[in-house]
């Protein structure tokens, strides 16, 4: 299993027969000379753990040269824009930006700037507005940077825009309305969609391909596997339970993404769901939550002053050595107690605030028949596990209490976390290569993550 | 679908079948409406009992459930195209709740859109027609009192939006 990253190239190998994890390694990720370079190091690594380099099968994923880039739009920004952003986020995709209402010159500018490797064009419900979608369709079909476009809009203007989108140069592919009907979601056809598009221009374009070589190839996007293995992991499979409802959060330098399975349905009773109905499978990434490259919005979010008094240092300490670490990225946790300790601080921060922003909300309305509910998204409340990965959590200094800021903060109970949770660590950062795994071995990658994944509380 | 010079009221009497029977989309292409109870008021049966109403009628309707806010009528209506927004209120704070509704579609380049009211609008025992009066310079096409049948509303919106 080959996890090519933005910085490691990973590479794990798997015993097919004894299911187990027989050794893993890493070396950088070398995209700008030649990806396989790096490979061909971290198989060198391998090789000196398994004693082999001959493996029946190889799979890979990959989040390198930016992972895959995309820009959604859509008509209201509730409706359909959030419809197309979930989508792209559950296809594996960083969205770079959404847009809603019609694209104005200055917006179609800023698309063509951001150079994004798809763009996924919603609006309307099956039946409903269509002039947005006809509108935004000519404004993308003039901007300049070729990319491929997948139509998930209303299906009654779909095939006009792609007249408009292909008579401007573009790739236009027509699948399934993000949302057919009003706040109905359906965002597997443009996943699916956007997965196709991955595999046949993406990889080839990030200069990727000539890692097909050696592998069977890359099967899908890093966090499209981690959503895998997630899935697969709660639910299980015919003869073998899965953990139920869990959460997995991947704090990173840049990013921190969480994944929730769970239907998210209100835990009490008397409750009315407001807004869009979010999917059983929600991924959410926060571009400004990470310990490195994203420390100082990280800081900004968080607030200097919280994060000095967590780290039980002066808010000028705090800021002199977020500076330094959003400045040198390369700096490990394992090279200085200091750094260690505000890396601990950081993470647990963009823990906090991640799943904070992921979760749902309740609030109180009082009506003249009594007091009632209203929820909008996920209810974590029935989540079992909550799993962390991503550097910072692994090699913090305690993963237990970083991992402990998802649960529900008894100040703040209207924002729906996970109330009570066992809590795991993905010590051996086998998530995405699980998530590979599954497509041909479902049983095998369940058994794994089974024996793998370490429990560091239960309950 | 139908098309021709017949109008909708012609063919229902050549048919001999009522409103209901031959339903909305017999002779046009179905009309959305956006429907819903507004404001902190969770009246759940009369909405249920209108939007059957209103589906047998031949409508698509996008009903939004109780406690809706008027941003949400006006979110679902451009997103779904609609044709009319049917607002219910059973609880006496319709004046309050609607109060800015018409400005707003006109700010969401709903202009025009045929806004619906009916219910218990207001508390105590206020005249109908001062009732009405009130709602209509609110920006309200039609206004309906207590106990109103829904034949009555779709009959209106059969008229309202061109469909007869």
């Amino acid at each position: 299993m080959i996890d090519i990253g933005s910085t490691y190239t990973k590479v794990a190998a798997v015993d097919i027969e004894r299911q187990c994890i027989v050794g893993t390694a890493r070396s950088f990720t070398t995209v700008e000379t030649d990806v396989n370079e790096g490979l061909r190091s971290a198989l060198n690594k391998l090789r000196n753990i398994t004693g082999t380099n001959d493996y029946c099968e190889k799979y890979a994923c990959s989040s390198a040269a930016g992972g895959l880039r995309m820009v959604a739009a859509g008509l209201v920004p509730v409706l359909t824009a959030e419809a197309a952003k979930m989508a792209a986020l559950s296809a594996g995709a960083r969205v770079l930006k959404t847009y809603s209402y019609e694209l104005t010159d200055k917006e179609a500018a800023e698309i063509n700037s951001l150079r994004p490797d798809i763009v996924l064009l919603s609006g309307g419900t099956d039946g409903g507005n269509k002039t947005t979608v006809l509108n935004n369709a000519k404004k993308i079909a003039s901007i300049k940077c070729n990319f491929p476009v997948v139509i998930a809009c209303n299906k009654t203007a779909a095939e006009d825009a792609a007249a408009v989108l292909t008579a401007g140069g573009k790739d236009a592919r027509i699948c399934e309305n993000v949302m057919p009907e009003f706040n109905v979601l359906n965002i597997s056809p443009a996943q699916e969609m956007i997965r196709q598009i991955f595999l046949e221009r993406i990889i080839e374009a990030k200069g990727l391909a000539k890692v097909q070589e050696l592998t069977a190839g890359i099967l899908m996007p890093t966090p499209a596997a981690v959503l895998k293995a997630a899935v697969l992991l709660s639910t299980g499979i015919k003869n073998e339970k899965g953990l139920n409802d869990l959460l997995v959060i991947d704090v990173g330098g840049a990013t921190t993404d969480v994944y929730s399975i769970t239907d998210g349905r209100p835990q009490i009773s008397a409750v009315i769901m407001k807004g869009i109905p979010e999917p059983y499978e929600k991924r959410t990434v926060e571009g400004d939550l990470g310990v490195r490259y994203s420390a100082a919005s990280l800081a900004e979010a968080a607030g200097i002053d919280e994060i000095a008094a967590r780290a039980r240092i002066s808010s000028e300490e705090a800021f002199r050595l977020i500076d330094m670490i959003s400045r040198k990225p390369g700096l490990l946790a394992s090279d200085d107690v200091v750094i260690g300790h505000i890396d601990n601080t950081l993470a647990s921060l963009a823990v906090k605030l991640a799943v904070e922003r992921h979760a749902g909300r309740i609030s109180t309305a009082f009506t003249i028949s009594g007091e009632v509910f209203i929820q909008t998204g996920k209810d974590l409340g029935s989540v079992e596990t909550i799993i962390g990965t991503g550097g910072p959590v692994i090699n913090g200094e305690n993963p237990e209490a970083i991992l402990s800021e998802a649960l529900r903060d008894k100040n703040n109970p209207e924002i729906l976390k996970p109330v009570k949770a066992k809590m795991m660590l993905d010590r051996k950062y086998i998530l995405s290569s699980m998530g590979l795994l599954s497509v041909k071995y479902p049983d095998i990658a369940l058994a794994i993550m089974k024996k793998e994944l370490e429990m560091i509380r239960w309950n | 679908m139908t098309e021709g010079s017949e109008s909708a009221a012609e063919i229902r009497q050549r048919e001999n079948v009522s409103i209901e029977e031959l339903g909305v989309d017999g002779f046009m292409g179905k009309k959305t409406l956006v429907m819903g109870v507004i404001g902190a008021d969770v009246h759940s049966v009369g909405n249920k009992i209108l939007e059957r109403a209103f589906t047998e009628a031949g409508f698509n309707v996008v009903n939004l459930g109780v406690m809706v806010s008027q941003e949400e009528y006006i979110n679902a209506a451009i997103e779904t195209a609609a044709d009319a927004i049917v607002v219910s209120s059973l609880y006496g704070h319709a004046e309050i709740d609607c109060r800015g509704l018409r400005e707003k579609c006109d700010e969401a380049g709903l202009e025009k859109i045929p806004l619906y009211i009916g219910g218990n609008l207001v508390v105590g025992k206020a005249p109908f027609d001062e009732v009405k009066k009130r709602f209509r310079k609110m920006g309200f096409n039609r206004v309906y009192p207590p106990g109103t049948m829904p034949d009555v509303a779709i009959a209106d919106l059969i008229k309202d939006l061109g469909l007869e």
